[in-house]
């Protein structure tokens, strides 16, 4: 009997053993984080197209409407490729501390049952898919600091390469498993690997390229402010899948971001059109979009970490600083970034990310396999010392990277148009179309 | 004959029409145009770039008309076209020598 008893214990005790087990397994993918972040892909694909397409070519000369989309449209079907080539291998695969590994190249192993250790309730392909639409948007934002006189073929070129010489370590650093993550800089969904990166490169390059023809002189002013409105709703709505969706999961943590970037982007726009009123005399339409894009970006990598009304003193203080960056310290300095990428998501970026060691609240990123962590005003320095390297290093290594870049794109192919090709428009001299409205 | 050309507010161009077709005037040749006259242009700012507009967008109306209802076509253009602000355009009359109508080769004051 006790023989048998035995047994009979030895097997439930396997039974249950083997629960967890298939437990495990079986809640390996989860059907609700899975929908979330395929709607969440979507998203942030629509801000590039057609968000940021039309954001910045209603802020263009109507002879380089559809120069300025072209930008936005090559780049997403450059960078899309690429990243299923080698980019996320490289970004997401393995974990050295300053760029990944090639376990994935061509997307290899990637299976139906297949996770990402770093997202581990959704299948791998999908976070290879959300992943990819950060990268595609990223390097189109670069393009609005060069809007009206970058060939296109230098464009695409710069696309190829800054790919790989800026984003991808960067993003392996930051969320891949690199050092900036081991560090534990808080950078929730890209203050430094899409924005400061971005506007950094955006303002390299503009110095590199020179100012425009009739820059201070003529009148550049934009054919087609309303297609800029379109593109910000667009923009902002994709937010939600950009900054919610980085929490890789449908959870509260999601909304928090959400509710977050929502305020944020509110009060940007509030602050930004309030100055503007005050010191000009009138509420710019442009000022408005522009506030709460520059809210939206500066929100971006502390969306995940905060309170709610930390997202509302976060897009106020974006407004306040981003305002005055474009339309004083540029002026001052006389470069010419021609939609201000340095000045909304450069700057925005650097103080967001610097704010997340600010507003970090325990109570909001502490988890099951996570402290959490506190920012400056819970009373914790160590954070924001933390997120001002994660600063510096990414300006550092953006603006080396990106110069080598484009001196190389210009070995191959000139960056700028021809004067004459300037004069005409690019949307005759380069791709043979115009507006005929 | 007369061929009257006058540079109006846009949106006057609608009373100016009726004004016209009460004295017997039914037809006009309407572009819209820009330009400057005593009416300086503006000023617009864009993220602190701020540009002076000369040129003002104006509705520029062409009708040929018959000797005997030119001084009443410029009045009644006058009269509905004015606002008493300054911007409120010009008239300018010049002599037209022949008028033809492209279907039925009509000619001069036939073809009015």
């Amino acid at each position: 009997m006790s023989k048998l008893h035995a047994a009979a214990a030895a097997f439930l005790f396997a039974c249950l053993a083997s629960v967890p087990a298939r437990a495990e397994t079986a809640a390996k993918i989860d059907s609700a984080d899975t929908a979330f972040m395929i709607a969440a892909t979507a998203l942030v694909l629509m801000m590039t197209l057609p968000g940021l397409a039309l954001f910045y070519s209603g802020m263009v000369r109507k002879k380089n409407i559809l120069a300025t989309m072209a930008q936005s449209l090559i780049a997403t079907a450059i960078v899309s490729l690429l990243w299923g080539v080698v980019g996320y291998s490289l970004a997401f695969s393995g974990d050295g501390a300053y760029v990944g590994d090639l376990a994935r190249v061509m997307l290899h192993g990637i299976g139906v049952e297949t996770v990402s250790p770093l997202a581990k309730t959704i299948p791998e392909i999908l976070f290879v898919a959300y992943q990819m639409t950060f990268a595609v948007i990223t390097c189109a934002l670069v393009g609005g600091a060069v809007a009206e006189r970058m060939s296109f073929a230098a464009f695409s070129l710069f696309c190829v390469l800054w790919l790989f010489v800026v984003y991808v370590p960067s993003a392996h650093w930051v969320w891949g498993g690199g050092f900036l993550q081991k560090m534990g800089l808080l950078d929730f969904a890209g203050g430094t690997v899409v924005h400061i990166n971005a506007g950094v490169a955006g303002l390299v390059a503009a110095l590199v390229m020179g100012r425009r023809q009739g820059y201070g002189k003529e009148n550049l002013s934009p054919f087609d402010l309303s297609l800029a409105v379109v593109g910000t709703g667009l923009l902002w709505v994709g937010w939600f899948g950009f900054n919610g969706g980085s929490a890789l999961s449908a959870g509260s943590r999601a909304v928090f971001a959400i509710v977050a970037t929502h305020l944020a982007a509110c009060a940007g726009a509030i602050v930004w059109s309030a100055l503007e009123w005050i010191q000009r005399g009138k509420p710019s339409v442009l000022g408005v979009i522009s506030g709460a894009i520059a809210g939206l970006g500066t929100i971006t990598p502390a969306s995940g970490y905060i309170l709610p009304w930390h997202g509302a003193v976060i897009g106020l203080a974006a407004g306040f600083v981003c305002y005055y960056m474009c339309t004083f310290v540029k002026h001052a300095l006389k470069y010419d970034d021609t939609l201000d990428v340095f000045g909304v998501h450069g700057v925005g970026g650097m103080l967001g990310t610097l704010l997340a060691g600010v507003f970090a609240t325990r109570e909001i990123t502490v988890s099951a396999d996570d402290p959490g962590v506190s920012g400056l005003l819970e009373g914790d320095v160590h954070q924001f010392v933390v997120q001002a390297i994660g600063v510096g290093v990414t300006v550092l290594w953006c603006a080396i990277g990106t110069f080598i870049v484009l001196k190389l794109v210009n070995l191959l192919t000139p960056l700028r148009v021809s004067t004459e090709e300037e004069r005409e428009g690019l949307d005759i001299a380069l791709h043979g179309e115009a507006l005929h409205q | 004959m007369k061929l009257i050309t006058a540079i109006i507010k846009p949106f006057k161009l609608d009373e100016v029409r009726e004004a016209l077709i009460e004295i017997g005037v039914h037809g006009m040749t309407a572009t819209e145009v820009k330009g400057y006259g005593r009416q300086k242009g503006h000023s617009e700012i864009y993220r602190g770039a701020e540009y002076i507009v000369s040129f003002l967008p104006k509705v520029r109306i062409d009708i040929g008309v018959s000797e005997e209802l030119a001084d009443q076509a410029i009045e009644a253009i006058m009269r509905a076209a004015r606002t008493g602000q300054i911007g409120d355009g010009k008239i300018f009359v010049t002599p037209l020598e022949r008028a033809l109508r492209i279907r039925t080769g009509e000619a001069d004051s036939n073809a009015l």
